[in-house]
């Protein structure tokens, strides 16, 4: 996945979330402000995967199936962009 | 906050002090160059007693009321020339549609009476009239929605395996609705005739986000100032009551593109979409500041102290970035004053407020 565009997200601690680019704003949990913030610093999806797992206690399978949801809809909001299709 | 105008010894006169439902950008553009540190005579030009910038605690320190536009040069003139006679004029901003075109064709009268402009050639105007709009920039690259151009519903009719339904009606000048069949676009069109006469312009709706940028065109083709923003409030007239600072390279592409091909000089607010096929598409340019011009002083560019600059014909550093993210909301307060104040300018037509400012 290409994450240049959500790298210029302006994210709040209060779960803000501002797209200078569009104008857009939204607003994330703890969970989606902590993945968001691992995505801007260029983590990796599986050891984005182990640090959910590690942060908020849940199993492995359900972070992976959580964070493919989030990710696709990221990629519906054209927040980060699929490569050859995959978000991964 | 850069004190562009501080120390500057001479007097402004910007009209259109209408605020409200329908703001108009003479308030606007007052503030900002009084933030500017100009603390000269402001002169307000209104055409209504009942401006409500007139009422306004500090704002501007004369007022006189002026002809409309439409009754031409001469009357307009005689009116500027009586005001000259009360209190001197440097620098003039017109911030209505309709007077731009009077100040224009008054250019050499104004400067010969002393009085500075920054405003576009009568050519540049005309090239972004709505109706020329589709014509000029599309053979120059800037893309427009699909436009007709109609003088009759005979016309509309033609355009039956043309169009999809919704549209879009605008009127020559001012006001745009949205038609869902012929009968609504039927009873637009005669609805626009009847306010603004012919033609009428029918628009293909692109879907996609819109957004507004203020700008002035230093002539050339150059840009000295810009300020993209998204509307986050929109009233149902249409109008942006909030909006918030963009910072987007494609857009800022477009607007140097626009500015390029029309050599615009003066303010300006382009209009424009980008479309869900990642097209940006040109829907209007305003040919002055729009109402929401603080929000370009609030992002790091005061647009309007530098066109005083300019008309004066002194040089200014290059302004900084805008800091996207900057926020406006309008925000709507009661002003009270006394009715003497609406007296004595429905009688005498002007008004002197703040006798302390030299002449």
């Amino acid at each position: 996945m290409d994450t240049k565009k959500l790298k210029n997200l302006a994210i709040s601690e209060n779960g803000f979330v501002f797209d200078p680019e569009t104008g857009y704003s939204y607003h994330v949990n703890q969970t989606g402000l902590f993945v968001l913030k691992q995505l801007q610093v260029g983590m990796a999806k599986n050891a984005l995967i182990d640090a959910i797992v590690e942060e908020f206690e849940v199993t492995h399978d359900h972070a992976q199936s959580d964070l493919d949801h989030y990710l696709s809809m990221l990629n519906s909001m054209s927040i980060l962009e699929a490569i050859d299709g995959s978000i991964s | 906050m850069e004190a562009y105008l501080k120390g500057l010894d001479i007097t402004i006169a910007v009209s259109g002090l209408k605020t409200g439902d329908n703001p108009q950008p003479g308030v606007p553009v007052i503030r900002s160059i009084r933030n500017a540190g100009f603390t000269g005579k402001i002169i307000g030009l209104v055409y209504d007693a009942m401006e409500s910038g007139i009422y306004c605690h500090d704002l501007v320190d004369e007022v006189y009321q002026m002809p409309y536009p439409s009754t031409g040069v001469d009357s307009f003139m005689a009116r500027l020339d009586y005001i000259l006679s009360n209190s001197k004029i440097d620098v003039i901003i017109p911030t209505l549609d309709s007077e731009v075109m009077l100040y224009i064709r008054m250019e050499d009268e104004l400067r010969s009476r002393g009085i500075h402009t920054f405003l576009p050639t009568e050519d540049q105007f005309l090239l972004r009239d709505k109706i020329k709009l589709s014509q000029y920039f599309p053979p120059r690259g800037v893309d427009i929605p699909q436009t007709f151009v109609v003088q009759d519903i005979a016309q509309i009719m033609e355009l039956k395996d043309r169009i999809d339904f919704p549209i879009i009606i605008k009127g020559k000048l001012y006001e745009a609705y949205k038609a869902h069949n012929f009968d609504e676009a039927f009873k637009f069109f005669y609805e626009l005739e009847s306010k603004w006469g012919l033609p009428i312009i029918i628009q293909r709706i692109v879907v996609g986000d819109e957004f507004n940028i203020v700008l002035i065109g230093d002539g050339k083709g150059g840009i000295c100032g810009m300020v993209p923003q998204r509307k986050l409030v929109i009233t149902d007239k249409g109008k942006g009551f909030g909006g918030v600072v963009v910072s987007n390279p494609g857009l800022d592409a477009f607007a140097v593109k626009v500015i390029s091909e029309l050599k615009w000089q003066g303010p300006c607010e382009l209009e424009l979409i980008k479309g869900i096929d990642g097209k940006y598409y040109l829907l209007e340019i305003n040919p002055r500041f729009p109402a929401w011009v603080r929000l370009a002083e609030g992002a790091g560019q005061n647009l309007p102290a530098i066109t005083v600059l300019l008309a004066l014909g002194k040089d200014f550093d290059p302004l900084p970035a805008y800091r996207a993210g900057t926020l406006f909301i309008r925000h709507a307060e009661d002003i009270v004053s006394d009715v003497s104040i609406l007296g004595e300018i429905s009688v005498k037509g002007e008004l002197v407020i703040n006798k302390e400012v030299k002449k």
